[in-house]
């Protein structure tokens, strides 16, 4: 018998994982931005829960910046699956003088999340929350668990992780505590998009090669066509016509665009390789500072 | 090296590494991850900004892998980091476990899930203690492949003596234990690239493979069609509706059992045995997504429907009806105790999770401990504290159905989780059942 392929067992280690979520849980959530990695997490519930529907919603943490594609795209694909969804509204904790807008024209949605994030889990009482989290993204998450505890304030306490043995995933916490689950952890950017050819997979467009006005900022390809970003008096003539695509998908303030002729998944695959930066070398939440993911995972980011 | 685009050509090889502090493990690491291109310009340059600020003579590749703040403050690796890279013909997951101190709890770890465990020696220190402790947990954890990596050749200008004479040492020690894994000794230097992606010129007496040769070509297929068919149960699938689904028909009575082949196969109309009543049944249904399959394949998930109605779910088992599993409510176990702040002792009670059961267990027994330096026995101290190894004995408060650790890697190990904390706080592998206990009585009852 031949050894099965990386793709067939990193399906069925996240297979695994989801069902392990569903059963050792009371009430889980699957966090779905619209983003390819979350997509590919859904489309493996899917999977794990045949012949039966998913049995727990989609969370969309909504930061009111988003592209109009992706929206789009996320009620197209929550009806395909047949699953429901439930949003957490970054806009309502502001309102709620829950969080402070942050000011000045770089200002971004993004930390304020973690608010959201977190009140929307207590509303809602969810002990546990899907990530599509990946160990290759960046390096405090190469240091994160499959089951992720978080104390009963959301925070992830790095130094004091269970350790994660064989496949047994302990999910024991007390009242008031909640998990982080990541069942793509071994997943590369490489694996979700080979998995996303094979599969076939149907993504935003926003991945796929287009024109876009651009403005660079800090040596970022940053939208200009949706106004989402303010931009400067000076900015504004600086302002050009681009054939870019995105290689993430997230609040649109902070991410970037790279320049890509890539317009199918097997030139995506192509560009993915020859690839020299990284795909979170596009995002300004992570060059705030060398541990800006650990800061913001400690108090309760996805 | 052209990076792989073709999934369907490539398999994947998990394997840990293990060394000394200074034995060259992040510059491997390092080079490994360098040459196959995995490590990408924004990542080098962090990394090289990050050394320069800290004053580091040389680019610390250490510094990719210790991504957490204390880790980059203190200069050391606190936990498992896993590592990914990709060859045309491989896919490969590190788990890089730090060196220090904490080493035993995290390489027991990082080796519960590998198939071949990197074994680093310093050519001009030889096999020693550390090696020796290593091997002796790549061998617990039944890893069946060792690449005994003699690093720093060049400091020993390449001299073939000195190399027999470490690989001749370390044979005579490896001897001596249970689970002998096959063993690949290759020279090297690290730093200089020497048989570590290709073949050097400075080791002609050394006829095998480059390290990463081997790691692309080795055969390591632990669980193999051949084993006995083991599938424990996570979750029972009943979509309670009326709907016909195109592949599956009218769900109404759809119950399956939904779960990941742990070894072996099963086709349809397998007779099987249903754990916990052992009741015989047969196999009517083996489904995934893309619809009905004839067949199992070892690792891969399922939903699984049977003839009769039993009462089975999370925690349940199937085997095939010819290869039963044990059934125990005692048995004996190595274990590695990993809590820092609390010690296991004779009457010490726990959750044990094994796999997906969860029960109340008690140790009744300390057997001995082993000094995994001189893997002498002694029963003189019962009391594990941190990275202690040694063999106890358990009672659950329900029967488990498993196989010893030496037979099936995924039914034969378990954790025990503090009741107080809910921590993980022992990995065990199961020896052999103290005979098949059919009176249930609480593990509490005799204390």
């Amino acid at each position: 018998m031949s050894a099965i392929t990386h793709l067939q067992f990193l399906e069925s280690e996240a297979i695994y994982i989801l069902r392990e979520t569903a059963a050792q849980f009371q009430k889980p959530a699957l966090l779905f931005s619209g983003g390819k990695d979350s997509i590919v997490m859904a489309w493996l519930a899917r999977k794990a829960f045949y012949p039966s529907k998913l049995p727990f919603p989609l969370l969309h943490v909504d930061t009111g910046h988003n592209f109009p594609e992706a929206m789009e795209y996320r009620d197209w694909f929550v009806q395909e699956i047949g699953a429901t969804l439930t949003v957490g509204l970054v806009q309502k904790s502001i309102d709620d003088g829950r969080v402070q807008e942050e000011k000045g024209h770089n200002a971004s949605r993004n930390k304020l999340q973690t608010v959201t994030l977190l009140d929307t889990i207590e509303e809602h009482q969810y002990d546990a929350c899907l990530g599509g989290g990946r160990r290759d993204e960046e390096k405090a998450r190469a240091k994160e668990r499959f089951f992720s505890h978080r104390d009963e304030f959301g925070q992830w306490d790095p130094k004091n992780q269970r350790p994660e043995l064989w496949n047994i995933f302990n999910g024991r916490k007390h009242f008031g505590e909640h998990f982080r689950v990541f069942p793509l952890s071994n997943w590369t950017e490489m694996d979700i998009w080979q998995y996303i050819r094979q599969e076939n997979i149907p993504l935003p467009s926003l991945y796929f090669s287009h024109q876009r006005k651009i403005i660079e900022r800090h040596g970022q390809l940053l939208d200009a066509s949706t106004g989402i970003i303010p931009l400067l008096d000076e900015e504004k003539p600086k302002v050009k016509e681009m054939t870019i695509r995105f290689r993430t998908v997230g609040d649109a303030t902070c991410t970037g665009a790279v320049e890509s002729t890539a317009s199918t998944i097997d030139e995506i695959v192509a560009e993915v390789a020859a690839a020299r930066q990284t795909e979170r070398g596009t995002r300004a939440d992570d060059k705030r500072s060398e541990t800006a993911m650990e800061d913001r995972k400690k108090e309760g980011y996805f | 090296m052209d990076l792989l685009v073709n999934p369907t050509e490539s398999s994947l090889l998990r394997f840990t590494t293990a060394g000394s502090v200074d034995d060259g493990k992040s510059t491997l690491i390092g080079r490994l991850l360098y040459d196959s291109k995995s490590i990408f310009e924004d990542q080098l340059l962090a990394v090289e900004e990050s050394s320069k600020r800290r004053g580091d003579a040389h680019v610390n590749l250490a510094l990719l892998t210790d991504g957490l703040r204390a880790e980059r403050e203190q200069g050391i690796t606190i936990d498992v980091a896993y590592r990914y890279f990709a060859t045309p013909k491989r896919k490969f997951i590190i788990a890089d476990t730090p060196g220090h101190i904490q080493y035993t709890r995290n390489m027991v770890t990082g080796a519960s899930t590998a198939d071949l465990a990197i074994i680093l020696i310093d050519a001009r220190l030889g096999v020693i203690e550390q090696t020796m402790r290593h091997t002796y947990l790549a061998s617990l954890l039944r890893i069946g492949h060792i690449v005994l990596a003699v690093n720093k050749m060049d400091l020993v200008n390449f001299d073939q003596a000195v190399y027999d004479k470490i690989v001749g040492d370390f044979q005579a020690f490896a001897k001596g234990l249970d689970n002998l894994p096959q063993v690949t000794p290759i020279p090297m230097s690290a730093l200089n690239g020497d048989n570590v992606v290709d073949k050097s010129d400075s080791t002609p007496w050394y006829t095998g493979p480059s390290l990463l040769q081997h790691l692309e070509t080795v055969q390591v297929h632990a669980e193999t069609a051949a084993d006995e068919a083991r599938f424990a149960v996570q979750w029972v699938i009943r979509p309670i509706s009326d709907r016909t689904d195109s592949k599956l028909g009218n769900l109404h009575d759809y119950r399956g059992f939904a779960g990941r082949m742990a070894s072996g196969t099963f086709r349809m109309g397998d007779d099987v045995l249903v754990y916990p009543s052992a009741m015989k049944s047969k196999i009517t249904g083996i489904h995934t997504y893309e619809g009905p399959q004839p067949e199992t394949t070892p690792q891969l998930s399922y939903s699984i429907t049977v003839a009769d109605e039993i009462d089975t779910s999370r925690g349940g088992m199937i085997v095939k009806a010819n290869e039963p599993a044990q059934t125990s409510q005692e048995f004996d176990a190595m274990i590695c105790w990993f809590a820092d702040k609390k010690t296991l002792k004779p009457r010490g009670r726990f959750h044990l999770r094994h796999t997906t059961n969860d029960v109340r267990a008690v140790v009744t027994d300390v057997l001995y401990k082993v000094n995994i330096s001189t893997l002498e026995k002694s029963a003189e101290n019962k009391e594990f504290s941190l990275n202690d190894i040694g063999c106890i004995r358990i009672r659950t408060a329900a029967p488990i159905f498993f196989d010893s650790y030496t037979k099936n890697r995924t039914t034969g190990s378990f954790v025990l989780v503090d009741e107080q904390t809910n921590n993980t706080v022992a990995a065990g592998m199961i020896l052999n059942s103290l005979g098949d206990s059919e009176d249930f009585e609480d593990p509490g009852s005799s204390i």
